[in-house]
């Protein structure tokens, strides 16, 4: 394994794991010495001593109603249970990885007979076919081993199965395929090896189920047969006096739940430390507003006429030792009734810019550190997260990218919108319903009557963008942040809604903040642009200007090395090298490694964006054009 | 000059819905009866919308999915995918996703060997060789080779895509939208690379995009395909500057470029037939400004509107009436 | 809905058949003589001799299984030589108990986890969340049967707050309070793991769900977070969280074989266990399939509520 050791020390940064880990293999210790150890034997009978308190001499577990220790039995019993339990665990997520690693990779005809049959196991509770099992069999330990065992097959194999299917549709099987490889290497060489860690988590946090489960067995008196003992056959024996006697059954009882919880601590902390999302700490809940952690007060209003002004906005992720500046000290000025294009390739801070305009980062990891968004004069980031909320939507709306993901996707479209207006004004059903209506036909969605009541997943990805445009406009915001809004859509459709989202503007003078990453776009809709690389504003003037003679030279390099239609088959001029990370910034312009025109000083310190009439720069060397 | 690939009547028909009782089986066409002829050293771009069957019909061309009728021939003979030796050499493929298509749990170099290994049971050193030599080719440092995909960024993984296909010294590579997942300026430096490539050892392209400046800037032909069929079929330069077909004409105004206006006309909603039910006559017709009787009632076949240029539309452009 | 619920009615034929297919196979597991082995070792040659005539024991494997298979179509589960009554009425008698308990516990399990689940998922790393993740811990850590015992030595016989063990008074009139009084401890201890496993689900699906982008187009439309938890999160969290409360339901009855032993409580999982031990097989046998039948119709209204849900499903 190439990251045992790092990987362990993330199981036990989560102490509780550790804590498990720890009783676990206690018990295991002692399971595994309990024959070197100087016990009573478990099994004799010495039935004037029988009850005897723990502590009494001799037995410090006291005796049961045979009188044989407790302590004694309780050792060899664990060490049963145990193995039985492991045994079952093994034995199950075999046979369950067969079946599951076969009918996933395989799927189709053999997919479907496969988990029809798992399906019928399934549709017993699963006791009862345990029950049906040890009945026919025959009561007994191996037995219930194979009741327990045969029971927890479909778990194994409906998990693995889901896990394969979803492997096996991805390309690197596709790619294993086309290099000439046969089934049974993919799923030896190709599949088990992503399947495996999934396996050891599901067998290590099963155990404890097993356990409990051949525990349950012998309870009822299935399992181990007397005189041998296991801990279910203990608790068992014990429940006939378990009034008088109390420390008979609550020794084995506690044991079980001991090992169990051990257990399923110990599983919780590996599959936390095998699940990649969890150890970038992504699965926290976002809060309803981004942290905000200035380290001084909000700049001056300095444009207050604006509708929307964002002053050295810094907002960065925090994500352990780590931290990414996804945006630094970005200034930006919306007019009334302006469109602004924010442009930048992934990872360039745009998005982070338009969410961080009402704290929509999901925090934690995210925090903003510096500066002001103002709207209309008043500071954003100052508000009380009520006074915010209110805002949200009804002053400043957003458009995001994919519309199936960001709609919800259980509700009516037409619900969604009346909410929409419902969360900030008190508006009879009829007439909300009206108003969304009329905005529906606005956006030109065809039956807005009956599209009203559609779900999301009913309608194509046009419609469903429309619907997102229109949910933006039931508030008659003063800004709309409009966050990739065509970029998941078809070169056809992207025109369409463009087109719309124009008009929108024109008829109705709406502000826009228009974030994307294609020149075509912010050609054809915005007034203005601003370019960001790497968390930073480079460049800004008007659209036109920008595009004709673009002064930085990032900006001249990728308008260049866009293939435009229309001018046949070519050579395109790229940029060498990649994008800087946002966690390792190199000094000063975060362009000069990749830039043509890059010299000593570039990289020596932080560049001043300077301004010139409508236009803005932040570089030493510009392109000659300018 | 027999083509390095000539695929006729290649279509393909997946079974859609579960009925109540089973035997009723829809039927969803996701590819039509298509013909079509790439010459050695030739790139074909194949240019989409969603849904149009550009991904089926290129896993289609390496035997990833079976065709549902038609045949594809590889410089005369027919493609048989059962000794991946053979075909491996004719045909590779590079994939859309570059980092899912590389396996998470192996190493570069790992998944660069078994190709080797198992279709030409080549030894150690000579494998080592060869890995050094297509990794050179496509400028990535060797010891790339000893890392996990999670340590590339998609333009480098991609790069790594295109060198694995490079492995088995194909004569064609289906590149199936291989830069549609990377950034502008990651973009340019993989098609400028796949150029160069394609100089270098004589290949033969077919380029799948949805993006049609792209794919006008490295084909020399281009067929474009809207719901399931080729509409139109010509070279590169022409096809974009005066396509006949109406759809080709509105997908070459959309694409939205720096000092282009925006189309103001708002067409019909741009919807695709429903492809359980799919429309008697032509598949665009409801969303087509030439739209007449005979287009709702029968479907157009690919005919001449032009010299070098081919459309299936009933009342194409560029015949006379050039607009 | 009509339509869904009649296909899923018609797809479950199979299943249970299957079902009865899966009993039959495992029963014809039994070594030695199967009449014997059904009547007990004491039974009357001409017992066997009837038995082995009526089973059509002497026949092949698959014609027993049709003849067996036509004889419940008729209702006709055998009869039970232990306790010498038609094996169906004692099964539908018992079944009633049970379900109570079961039914009880299910609605209890469902209803606090998932709230302790949305809570514990709107608190993330809060006491509240710490709290209901320890008490999760221990709650799907205990075994039921220890758990029962440990409630009636606390509640029962030191505190005699309610009854140790039954479903009524022996001398009493059966009413509802009666009834209540002897559910509660029964119905925790069975709830317990139940509970513990819905609530840990529903935090996971709820901080699943609250991570997605819709919750983020919530918030940007100024909905409250309270909104945002229970109207948005929640919702789309029933999606994972339905599904789970039919598999529950499953341990719920499996669960209910030890509660009801410990708490003799009338019920049919300790019928069966009775049954296996006295080796009264066509009572297992009735029992197991009787049970299992019923569980598939659960889930088919599991299912239907999940397309209630989720407009996504559809027939």
């Amino acid at each position: 394994m190439r990251r045992a050791g790092p990987f362990l020390a993330l199981v036990f940064r989560n102490r509780l794991a550790g804590f498990g880990a720890v009783v676990l293999a206690v018990i295991v210790i002692l399971c595994l010495i309990t024959p070197l150890l100087p016990l009573l034997p478990p099994n004799v009978t010495d039935t004037p001593n029988k009850f005897l308190r723990p502590l009494s001499e001799g037995h410090l577990l006291g005796t049961d109603h045979l009188g044989r220790d407790i302590l004694s039995r309780l050792l060899w019993g664990t060490r049963l249970s145990l193995a039985v339990g492991f045994a079952a665990a093994l034995v199950a997520a075999g046979f369950g990885t067969l079946i599951g690693v076969t009918a996933g990779y395989f799927g189709g005809r053999t997919d479907n007979v496969l988990m029809r049959l798992i399906d019928m196991i399934m549709a017993f509770p699963y006791i009862l076919l345990a029950l049906a099992i040890v009945a026919a069999l025959g009561p007994g330990m191996l037995n219930a081993l194979i009741a327990v065992a045969a029971v927890n097959v479909p778990f194994f194999a409906r998990n693995i199965r889901g896990l394969s299917a979803g492997l096996a549709a991805r390309e690197f099987i596709d790619a294993a395929r086309l290099s000439g490889q046969g089934h049974t290497r993919i799923i030896l060489t190709e599949l088990l090896p992503n399947v495996l860690p999934v396996i050891t988590v599901a067998v290590s946090t099963t155990i404890g189920w097993m356990v409990l489960e051949t525990a349950g067995l012998s309870f009822l008196g299935l399992g181990s047969q007397p005189p041998q003992a296991d801990l279910g056959s203990m608790l068992g024996e014990a429940r006939a006096a378990f009034l008088t006697a109390p420390h008979v059954m609550v020794v084995p009882g506690l044991t079980i739940f001991l090992i169990v919880m051990s257990i399923n601590l110990l599983g919780d902390g590996l599959r936390d430390a095998l699940d990649p999302r969890l150890r970038s700490g992504a699965l926290a809940r976002p809060a309803p507003v981004t942290l905000i952690r200035r380290d001084g007060p909000a700049p001056v209003a300095e444009h207050p006429e604006a509708a929307l002004e964002i002053q050295a906005l810094s907002t960065r992720f925090e994500v352990g030792a780590r931290v990414y500046k996804a945006v630094s000290d970005v200034s930006l000025t919306l007019g009334r009734g302006e469109c602004l294009g924010l442009i930048g390739e992934s990872g360039s801070g745009k998005s982070v810019t338009a969410l961080s305009v009402t704290g929509l980062v999901a925090s934690p990891p995210g925090v903003i550190t510096k500066g002001a968004v103002r709207l209309s004069g008043t500071d954003l980031l100052s508000l009380p997260y009520r006074d915010l909320r209110d805002l949200r939507g009804r002053r400043i709306a957003y458009i995001f990218q994919d519309p199936l993901s960001t709609l919800h996707p259980l509700y009516r479209v037409g619900e969604q919108m009346v909410e929409a207006i419902r969360v900030h004004r008190k508006m009879p059903l009829a007439e909300a319903r009206a108003q969304c209506i009329a905005l529906l036909r606005t956006v030109r969605i065809p039956n807005p009557e009956s599209r009203f009541d559609a779900y999301p997943h009913e309608m194509s990805g046009g419609m469903r963008q429309r619907i997102g445009i229109a949910m933006a406009l039931v508030n008659d915001p003063e800004v709309i942040i409009a966050d990739e809004p065509t970029t998941a859509l078809d070169v056809t459709v992207q025109a369409q809604v463009l087109a719309l989202l124009d008009e929108l503007r024109r008829d109705r003078g709406l502000s826009i903040l228009f974030i994307t990453h294609d020149f075509g776009v912010v050609g054809q809709i915005c007034d203005r642009v601003a370019v960001m690389y790497a968390g930073r504003i480079v460049e800004e003037g008007p659209t036109a200007q920008v595009l004709a003679a673009p002064a930085h030279p990032y900006t001249s390099r990728l308008i260049a090395s866009l293939p435009a239609p229309g001018a046949g088959k070519r050579r395109l001029v790229s940029i060498p090298g990649l994008p800087p990370a946002v966690d390792r910034l190199p000094p000063g312009c975060a362009f000069a490694p990749r830039c043509h025109r890059a010299q000593q000083d570039c990289s020596a310190g932080d560049i001043a964006l300077t301004h010139q009439g409508k236009r803005a720069l932040r570089c030493l060397h510009p392109e000659a054009t300018a | 000059m027999t083509p390095a690939l000539q695929i006729d009547g290649l279509s393909k028909a997946f079974p859609a819905g579960r009925g109540l009782f089973r035997a009723a089986r829809a039927q969803v066409q996701a590819l039509h009866p298509i013909s079509l002829s790439v010459q050695p050293g030739e790139t074909l771009g194949i240019v989409g919308e969603s849904g149009c069957g550009k991904t089926t019909l290129a896993r289609m061309l390496v035997g990833l999915l079976k065709p549902s009728t038609g045949t594809i021939l590889i410089e005369g003979k027919p493609f048989d995918t059962r000794d991946r030796r053979i075909s491996s050499q004719q045909i590779q493929y590079v994939f859309q996703d570059p980092i899912s298509s590389l396996n998470p749990r192996k190493t570069i170099r790992q998944t660069m060997e078994t190709p080797l290994r198992v279709l030409f049971g080549m030894d150690q050193a000579a494998r080592r060789a060869r890995i050094d030599e297509v990794f050179e080719a496509v400028n990535l440092r060797p010891e790339f080779l000893d890392r996990y995909p999670h340590e590339f960024s998609g333009g480098q993984a991609q790069r790594i895509g295109i060198a694995r296909a490079l492995l088995a010294r194909p004569k064609i590579i289906v590149l199936d939208e291989p830069v549609s997942a990377l950034d502008v300026s990651v973009q340019a430096q993989v098609l400028n690379l796949l150029a160069d490539l394609k100089a270098e050892y004589g290949l033969t392209y077919l380029f799948i995009s949805h993006d049609l400046a792209v794919v006008e800037a490295v084909s020399d032909r281009v067929a474009v395909l809207y719901f399931g069929a080729v509409v139109e079929l010509g070279p590169a330069e022409a096809i974009f500057a005066r396509p006949t077909h109406p759809y080709t004409r509105l997908l070459a105004q959309s694409a939205p470029a720096p000092g282009r206006p925006l189309l103001r006309r708002d067409p019909a909603p741009a919807e695709l037939p429903d492809p359980l039910h799919p429309p008697l006559g032509c598949a665009f017709a409801a969303r087509c400004p030439k739209v007449t009787q005979i287009c709702r009632q029968s479907a157009p076949a690919l005919r001449a509107t032009g010299e070098t240029q081919l459309a299936a539309c009933h009342h194409p452009d560029g015949l006379g009436d050039q607009a | 809905m009509g339509r869904y619920i009649l296909y899923r009615l018609i797809s479950a034929v199979p299943v249970v058949l299957g079902i009865t297919v899966i009993v039959f196979f495992i029963m014809s597991l039994i070594p030695g003589d199967p009449a014997t082995a059904i009547l007990g070792a004491y039974a009357s040659p001409e017992n066997v001799a009837k038995l082995n005539r009526d089973l059509g024991l002497d026949r092949p494997m698959v014609a027993r299984y049709f003849i067996w298979l036509g004889n419940l179509l008729t209702g006709d589960f055998g009869r039970s030589f232990s306790l010498n009554r038609p094996v169906l009425d004692e099964i539908t008698e018992r079944f009633s108990a049970t379900l109570v308990l079961a039914g009880v516990s299910l609605v209890l399990c469902a209803v606090i986890g998932i709230a302790a689940g949305v809570v514990s998922a709107a608190r993330q790393f809060g006491w509240q969340d710490k709290a209901i993740t320890f008490a999760v811990l221990i709650g799907i850590s205990v075994p039921s049967f220890f758990l029962g015992m440990l409630l009636i030595l606390t509640f029962a016989v030191n505190l005699r707050w309610l009854p140790v063990s039954g479903m009524y008074e022996i001398y009493g009139g059966r009413t509802l309070w009666d009834l209540a009084r002897h559910l509660v401890l029964p119905a925790t201890a069975l709830a317990a793991v139940a509970t513990g496993v819905v609530a840990r689900l529903s935090r996971s699906a709820m901080l699943e769900v609250l991570r997605q982008d819709f919750i983020r187009t919530a918030r940007a439309k100024g909905v409250a977070e309270r909104g945002v938890i229970w109207r948005h999160a929640l919702r789309a969290a029933m999606v994972s969280i339905i599904p789970v409360l039919g598999i529950q339901a499953g341990f719920v009855l499996s669960g209910a074989v030890y509660v009801e032993v410990v708490f003799q409580w009338p019920g049919v999982g300790r019928m069966l266990v009775e049954a296996i031990l006295k080796r009264d097989l066509l009572l297992v046998q009735g029992g197991v399939t009787f049970v299992a039948a019923c569980y598939v119709l659960f889930n088919i209204l599991v299912d239907v509520a999940q397309s209630l849900i989720d407009p996504r499903i559809k027939a």
